[in-house]
């Protein structure tokens, strides 16, 4: 049966740019038979054979190299899904190994193909667990980072940057370990949550035996048809004073890192705050608008009209009074002077078990140069806070996210030839 | 019947492909057929016997314990009974590959109350019969009165599962499905201390679950070998660590501690281990290729 053309094709090791033909847009699920490839992927081990490049035609794609990582001034998704790991090798090597495995297998995610294409042989489960199938790339972002925790397990603190440090505790913290800290942060932010989920769980699957979870946390983000910023759980709208995320002078003061290994990679904090609803619900309208600063329907300040009125924090009205008065959230905050770049979305995880009220609140993340920035403003709004009555600070987590990868390179490049 | 499935897969994917311009003038379809072809030459023979010896020794096993169960039980010796439970279960646990392949015999036998359809029933029901029944007789009711023809049903049951087994092909799915199966009923129950739920001896179903799993595991091993060296020394490492952990919970005659005496770190160690096991051992079908 078989002709000597087809030997050619079984044996012949096939070039990536071939896989793209079968594995691009259109091909659904094809399976490659040629032993060359076979036993190129073994099974589970997701070797890949060469750096996989960012796809040109794929769908809602965006690139996964480049100066930065994905998901940190990539325009914010509707969906997210956060994870936090803890690692169970104790070898840099080992660790090296992970971020090697996970480089190429993030870009084909980003590209919206199956982490392994499948192989003929059905007893053993599939390398790609599957439900992203048919779904594309959905503008999948993907940001690693490392936290403090890791660095004491593996005995090289001398690499940690004195900015990544827990948090201090603030003022009004509840914090459970169930939802704290982390040796690494996988956020995977897409257009779809299927292939936000899809992603972290495949990553997590990947590395079976050398990570685990320690915590998650799903959440969406929801656009107005029209445009403009949206509204979180109170229905405020949430991160109108972020830098833009074209200003690239802004970016470098506030967002990225400028030295040492983490050079154009940025800090990210985690904060799960639980907002109660039923409280903030029998709220009136007016203290509701006294606590944030801002007027609900427009977003504007306190005495201005648009969202992006620029505004003074020490105007005084006829009387001597605050116009946007001095305990509320946008007050305060402001006050503190310092900026960070906000990706926050919401999230709504069922009901609390002691309490039977909404479990559900605010997944804040927030990228910056130095954590110390998001300390500035946690400290200033402090005790004063009116929005303290209705929020409960239940994690946090702060990570160290990777510069971006060049090809041919790996997630962490810089921190292991540091070592 | 599932070869031609497959192969019609393979054929719609060679038409789909034809679309993507391959410049290459190659038949694909042929490609995968020549994979599929060798995935049926893989010789097992030896590996099957020794799997059925396996099996069949641990089904002697279980009669033979089962017998001893009940005739502590009929005679109204609870504690003697209650002893004889959980090590008398292990035999079938340790087989359940096979022991689950004959229909209603498994639920006859192994089948728990929240297995029964309508909820509420089965306490006083015939429906309910099996280990799980006189398991709520001891530890539940502490009484033997008014359970003798579960009792007698079990031993029925025991000696028909007995003489299926013999009759029981053994193929490389059931060996390799079998083994990750046996991770899952971990996973799923034991883990959770649901299988169990009055006499919370669910470790000893746990321990002959994963020497189930390490059973097969062991009898592929030399084939494992020879596709996959690394796979096999995850797979050492990995049951291993498995094997620690619920070491710690054994108790000074061999046997376990009650679930009801794990901390949550505990079960969620445990869980941990269990499923990093089972990634790799889902991989033990690469002997097939």
């Amino acid at each position: 049966m078989t002709t000597s053309n087809d030997e050619k094709w079984i044996n012949k090791k096939i070039s990536r740019r071939d896989m793209l033909k079968f594995t691009g847009i259109g091909a659904v699920g094809v399976a490659i038979g040629a032993s060359g490839f076979g036993g190129v992927i073994k099974a589970m081990g997701y070797d890949v054979f060469e750096s996989v490049a960012d796809s040109k035609t794929a769908f809602n794609k965006v690139d996964f190299y480049g100066r930065h990582q994905s998901g940190i001034i990539t325009p914010v998704q509707t969906h997210i899904y956060f994870a936090s790991l803890n690692v169970l090798v104790s070898s840099k090597k080992d660790l090296q190994e992970v971020f090697k495995k996970w480089t190429p297998l993030i870009v084909r995610l980003m590209n919206g193909e199956l982490m392994v294409d499948l192989t003929p042989n059905t007893r053993v489960p599939t390398g790609d667990t599957g439900e992203a199938e048919g779904l594309n790339a959905s503008n999948l972002s993907i940001t690693v980072g490392v936290g403090p925790s890791l660095f004491d397990k593996l005995g090289i603190t001398n690499l940690k940057p004195a900015e990544l440090a827990d948090l201090p505790h603030f003022p009004k913290d509840q914090l459970q370990e169930e939802f704290t800290g982390g040796d690494i942060c996988i956020q995977a932010c897409a257009d779809d949550p299927q292939v936000a989920f899809h992603a972290v769980r495949n990553l997590v699957r990947a590395a079976s035996g050398k990570v685990e979870i320690k915590w998650s946390q799903a959440g969406f983000n929801s656009f107005p048809a029209a445009g403009g910023t949206p509204r979180n759980l109170f229905a405020f709208k949430d991160g109108t004073v972020n830098p833009a995320i074209t200003d690239e002078k802004d970016l470098k003061e506030v967002v990225w890192v400028d030295k040492g290994w983490l050079k154009g990679g940025s800090y990210l904090v985690a904060r799960k705050i639980q907002m109660h609803l039923e409280t903030w619900d029998r709220t009136s309208l007016k203290d509701q608008e006294a606590t944030f600063g801002r007027y609900r329907d427009s977003g504007a300040a306190f005495g201005k009209t648009k969202e992006f009125d620029d505004f003074d924090v020490d105007a005084k009205d006829e009387k001597g009074a605050y116009i946007m008065p001095d305990t509320s959230h946008v007050h305060l905050a402001r006050k503190s002077n310092a900026r960070m770049l906000r990706r926050s979305y919401s999230y709504a995880s069922g009901v609390m078990t002691n309490t039977g009220a909404h479990d559900a609140g605010l997944l804040f993340v927030s990228f910056q140069k130095n954590p110390d920035q998001f300390t500035t403003v946690q400290n200033s709004l402090g005790r004063m806070d009116k929005m303290n009555e209705y929020i409960t600070h239940r994690g946090s987590a702060v990570f160290a996210c990777f510069p971006g990868v060049q090809k041919g390179s790996y997630l962490g490049e810089a921190l292991f030839n540091a070592l | 019947m599932k070869y031609y499935s497959f192969l019609s897969v393979l054929i719609a994917g060679g038409i789909l492909m034809a679309g993507c311009g391959n410049a290459e003038k190659v038949n694909k379809d042929s490609a995968p057929v020549t994979e599929q072809a060798k995935l049926e030459e893989v010789d097992l023979t030896a590996e099957l016997t020794a799997y059925k010896d396996f099996a069949l020794d641990q089904m002697d096993q279980f009669l033979i314990e089962t017998e001893n169960f009940v005739k502590l039980f009929k005679a109204g010796d609870i504690e003697g009974a209650k002893a004889a439970y959980a090590p008398a279960r292990m035999y079938f646990e340790r087989s359940e590959p096979i022991a689950e392949s004959f229909g209603d015999l498994d639920p006859r036998i192994d089948g728990r109350l929240a297995d029964i359809q309508e909820e509420g029933k089965g306490k006083g029901e015939e429906e309910w019969t099996g280990y799980h029944k006189l398991e709520y007789a001891l530890w539940e009711e502490n009484t033997t009165a008014g359970y003798e023809a579960i009792a007698d049903q079990l031993l029925a049951d025991a000696k028909e599962l007995h003489a299926l087994v013999q009759t029981v092909e053994v193929t490389p799915d059931l060996m390799i499905t079998g083994a990750v199966d046996l991770l899952n009923e971990v996973s799923t129950s034991k883990i959770t201390g649901e299988e169990e739920i009055y006499s919370h001896t669910d470790l000893y179903d746990f321990k002959a679950n994963i020497e189930g799993a390490e059973k097969i595991f062991e009898i592929l091993r030399s084939k494992l070998d020879a596709k996959d060296k690394e796979l096999v020394t995850t797979l050492d490492e990995k049951f291993k660590a498995v094997d620690d952990l619920l070491a710690l919970h054994e108790t000074a005659n061999g046997g376990y501690i009650s679930y009801e005496e794990l901390t949550g770190e505990n079960t969620k160690a445990l869980s941990a281990a269990v499923n990093q096991l089972g990634e790799p051992l889902s991989q033990m079908g690469i002997i097939l290729e």
